[in-house]
C-alpha cells in the first residue's frame, strides 16, 4: 500500500494518492519550471500500482492553470492510468473546470481524445 | 542615462512591469505575483486574467529554459539576460520578451514559428494536441508546446524578430498580444 501527500505550492499542485482506496487527487496550479522532476513520484508510483491496482480506480483533476510542461507530464499520468483500464479495471476520471474556463474545459477534451478513458467533465462555480 | 526620458518611454507604452537581467526561478515567482495581483487590483475579467498568466509563464519559462542552454555557457555575460516587459494598451495586454539565441537556432526556430503562424485556430488545436501525445519531452519537460500554446490560447500570431548581433549571436523579440 502506497500513499502519497504533496502539499500544494504556488508552482505546483497538492496530489493526494490513495493505493489502497484507489483514489487519486491532483489540485491547484501546476507550472513548476521541472515538471518532469514534480511528477517522476506519482508516475513511479502508478507504475507500482499498476501490478495490483484497486477498482475502481477514481481520479479527480481539478487544475486552475497548467503549463505545457505540466501537460506532458498528466498525460503521462493518464497513461499510466490507461493501462490500469486496458487490464479489465474500472478507472473513474473526474475532470473539473471552472464555469467560465473553456480551455480548462478544452484540456480535458484533449486528453479524452488522446487517451482511451471516459472523462466525467465537472463544471463547478466560481467562487 | 536620461531617466525621465526612460519614464517617459515606459509610460507612455503602459508598461506594468519589466525587467533585464538574469532570470531565476524566484524571479518568475515574483512577477507572476505581482501581475496577478495588478491584475486582481485592476479588475481583471477572471478570464483575461487567467490568458495573461497563463501566457506569462510560458513566455517566461522559455527565457528561463533558454538561460540554461548549455551551448550559451562560453558567452555567458551576453547571452544569460533577457528582457521583458508587460503592457496594457485599452483593452489588451502585450508581453515583450528579448533574449540573445545563437545564430544556428535562429532558422529552426523562425520556422516553427512560421508555421504556427501560417495555421488557422482550428488548426492550432489539432497541432497542439499531436505535438502533445508525439512522447517527446525534453528533460525539463518542455515538448516543444510553449509556442502552439501561446497562439492557441491567444488566437493571434507570434510577431517575432530576430537582429543579427555579431557572428555568434541575434537578439530574438517576441511580441505577444493579448485580448479579451
Amino acid at each position: 500500500m502506497e500513499v502519497i501527500t504533496i502539499e500544494s505550492s504556488p508552482k505546483t499542485p497538492s496530489i493526494k494518492f490513495d493505493s489502497k482506496q484507489g483514489k487519486l487527487e491532483i489540485k491547484g496550479r501546476s507550472i513548476p519550471e521541472n515538471s518532469v522532476e514534480f511528477y517522476k513520484p506519482l508516475v513511479e508510483s502508478l507504475e507500482r500500482y499498476a501490478g495490483a491496482p484497486t477498482s475502481p480506480t477514481q481520479v479527480d483533476i481539478q487544475l486552475e492553470y497548467f503549463n505545457t510542461a505540466s501537460s506532458k507530464c498528466i498525460l503521462d499520468v493518464l497513461k499510466k492510468l490507461e493501462t490500469i483500464h486496458r487490464q479489465g479495471n474500472q478507472v473513474i476520471i473526474n475532470w473539473y473546470y471552472e464555469e467560465d474556463d473553456e480551455d480548462m474545459r478544452e484540456a480535458g477534451e484533449d486528453y479524452q481524445a488522446i487517451v482511451n478513458l471516459t472523462f466525467n467533465m465537472q463544471q463547478v462555480e466560481l467562487d | 542615462m536620461d531617466i525621465h526620458d526612460f519614464y517617459d518611454k515606459m509610460d507612455r507604452n503602459n508598461i506594468l512591469l519589466s525587467f533585464k537581467g538574469d532570470i531565476t526561478a524566484e524571479l518568475l515567482t515574483s512577477i507572476l505575483q505581482i501581475i496577478e495581483s495588478k491584475m486582481d487590483n485592476m479588475q481583471e475579467e477572471p478570464k483575461l486574467r487567467k490568458k495573461v498568466y497563463i501566457v506569462l509563464v510560458e513566455l517566461l519559462q522559455n527565457l528561463y529554459h533558454h538561460m540554461d542552454d548549455p551551448s550559451l555557457e562560453a558567452n555567458a555575460e551576453m547571452a544569460r539576460t533577457a528582457i521583458f516587459m508587460i503592457g496594457k494598451e485599452n483593452s489588451h495586454y502585450n508581453v515583450i520578451t528579448g533574449n540573445y539565441i545563437k545564430n544556428d537556432r535562429v532558422p529552426l526556430l523562425k520556422k516553427k514559428m512560421d508555421e504556427i503562424n501560417a495555421l488557422s485556430p482550428e488548426e492550432v488545436k489539432e497541432h497542439y494536441k499531436r505535438t502533445l501525445n508525439n512522447g517527446q519531452m525534453s528533460e525539463k519537460g518542455g515538448g516543444g508546446l510553449g509556442m502552439i500554446d501561446i497562439a492557441r490560447r491567444t488566437g493571434k500570431p507570434l510577431f517575432y524578430d530576430f537582429v543579427p548581433i555579431n557572428d555568434n549571436f541575434s537578439f530574438f523579440t517576441l511580441n505577444v498580444v493579448i485580448e479579451q
